[in-house]
């Protein structure tokens, strides 16, 4: 931690700590006639270590971190983890926990430091909580950033001349023959587990990397990411048969699945 | 309740009305009780192939708009018990033909009818679609021949989702393939598309294959129904494709040519 060029990111590490107070296995009987019960428990808590809390950027860092995740951040418990922090450097806790708690965060202690930032934590209300062990970095599972799937658009039913099927932003899978006259369209790649007769144009929105695959080449005409190719310039060799068509260093090519036999 | 069958194809002049008249009389011939309804408004056709020109004093459209009732419209074929002819208007157009009005008449006709036979016009325009919308069953007349099969493909794309079985999400319209005017001859000559090159675009199962036949435009003239003239090939291909909508096995016979004989070449007398 705090070994990037980059000092916003790394000035708040969150890390979450599996706390396990040692008294948890000696928890009294209740006590008859008590009006509470008085009982340990053990809680995994966000641990935000400070680095350097004086920097500009501090608590935007943080704001942004949590918009990743907000369900995960909301109103949630921190620690304050002050290892990192050199005992001359003076803290105003009441500041950084009201801050933090503009960000949905809500300070509940503090961790590690010296005793000057013990006793500035206990003025503004914040207990010095035992040292926990580490879990993992929470910045992963908390903001996933996984792009949204493509949705895949599958038509099993023959599609008839006249009619026009458009995946946006997916692909286009269809299970039986396309006829002359009919048109697929899709963002992504075009498969037909038939015969293709109609036109098939993949990669509509400039995708280049999209391809068609069909089990027989009988295309009006065939397009990728703009670049087409009509059935009269078809080769002869691989008409009829199963193939795949890709962009190649800014050409369209056809490529048989099947050999090829002239 | 009766079966809605529509005789349709997108394109025009490929047979849709002689097939709607041959199939009508098959069914009637076999003593089911058949109506033959005429759908294309202003071009007013089946009346004459079905010979009944001179018997027509209400039609569809009047029923449709309630200014006659269905039983004063209705033609009774003189020739064939159970066939009745439901004519068409030459004087009005296809906007005439509301979905409420058409629905009423169906509803009508399935309580007393076994088959109700629906012919299209040609087009995708509301006659086609009204014709094909209530169908049950599809019978798509085709040619041997590219323009043919092509809109073929876009009626049965239409009937699998502008029918009111695809709108209601009920079982789809049952298809057929009628081919007519096929010649095994000029097939063999590569002139004229192959049957199996048109099952292969279709996809649909094969009804039965209507080789090209002079007694067509001969039964047409006269209004006969083909079917009726039993003695031509045409006449019998309709026999066994009626046949074979009623669930019978019988096989197709003028797929192959006919190897011509000695006499019949030096006769020069034509297949």
């Amino acid at each position: 931690m705090g070994n990037s060029e980059e000092s916003g990111v790394t000035d708040t590490e969150i890390i979450t700590e599996q706390n396990t107070p040692s008294q948890e296995q000696e928890t009294p009987p209740p006590e008859q006639g008590e009006p509470f019960q008085l009982r340990g428990g053990s809680f995994t808590l966000m641990v935000l270590k400070l680095v350097d809390p004086t920097s500009e950027s501090f608590f935007a860092r943080i704001s942004e971190k949590a918009r990743l995740a907000p369900n995960f951040f909301r109103n949630a418990a921190v620690v304050l983890d002050l290892d990192g922090l050199p005992e001359s450097q003076a803290c105003d806790f009441g500041d950084i926990k009201a801050r933090l708690r503009r960000c949905d965060l809500m300070v509940v202690g503090v961790q590690g430091g010296h005793r000057p930032h013990h006793e500035a934590a206990l003025r503004s209300g914040l207990p010095l909580v035992p040292s926990g062990r580490p879990t993992r970095t929470s910045t992963r599972a908390a903001a996933p950033q996984v792009p949204p799937p493509r949705s895949t658009l599958v038509v099993s039913e023959v599609v008839r001349s006249g009619r026009q099927l458009y995946a946006p932003g997916g692909d286009l899978v269809v299970t039986a023959m396309v006829s002359p006259g009919a048109e697929l369209l899709a963002d992504g790649h075009i498969h037909v587990y038939g015969a293709l007769r109609g036109r098939a144009l993949a990669g509509l929105s400039g995708d280049t990397n999209a391809r068609i695959f069909c089990m027989s080449l009988e295309a009006e005409m065939v397009s990728i990411a703009g670049l087409y190719q009509v059935n009269e310039d078809f080769d002869p060799a691989i008409v009829r048969k199963p193939v795949q068509i890709y962009l190649k260093e800014g050409y369209l090519c056809v490529e048989s699945f099947a050999p090829v036999t002239r | 309740m009766g079966q809605i069958i529509v005789m349709t194809s997108g394109k025009g002049g490929v047979g849709k009305t002689t097939s709607s008249a041959a199939f009508a009389a098959g069914f009637a011939l076999r003593g089911r009780k058949t109506v033959v309804i005429d759908f294309d408004v202003g071009l007013r056709n089946l009346d004459l192939v079905m010979g009944c020109e001179r018997r027509v004093v209400f039609d569809f459209i009047n029923v449709i708009n309630g200014e006659a009732k269905l039983a004063q419209a209705l033609v009774k074929d003189k020739r064939i018990e159970n066939l009745y002819i439901l004519p068409t208007s030459q004087t009005r157009d296809k906007d005439a033909l509301t979905k409420e009005g058409v629905e009423a008449v169906m509803d009508e006709l399935r309580k007393d009818f076994e088959f109700i036979i629906c012919d299209s016009p040609a087009g995708i325009e509301r006659g086609a679609l009204m014709a094909l919308y209530f169908a049950d069953q599809a019978i798509i007349v085709t040619n041997p021949e590219v323009s043919s099969v092509r809109d073929s493909d876009r009626i049965l794309g239409m009937l699998a989702a502008r029918s009111r079985r695809a709108e209601l999400g009920l079982a789809p319209v049952t298809e057929h393939l009628l081919l007519t005017r096929y010649d095994p001859h000029r097939v063999e000559r590569g002139e004229m598309m192959t049957l199996d090159d048109v099952l292969d675009i279709l996809a649909i199962p094969l009804l039965g294959v209507i080789p090209e036949s002079p007694a067509v435009l001969r039964a047409s003239n006269v209004g006969l129904p083909v079917i009726m003239d039993e003695s031509s090939n045409a006449g019998m291909a309709y026999a066994d494709a009626v046949a074979r909508f009623l669930g019978e096995n019988v096989e197709h016979r003028f797929v192959k040519p006919t190897r011509r004989g000695l006499f019949s070449r030096l006769l020069g007398r034509p297949v």
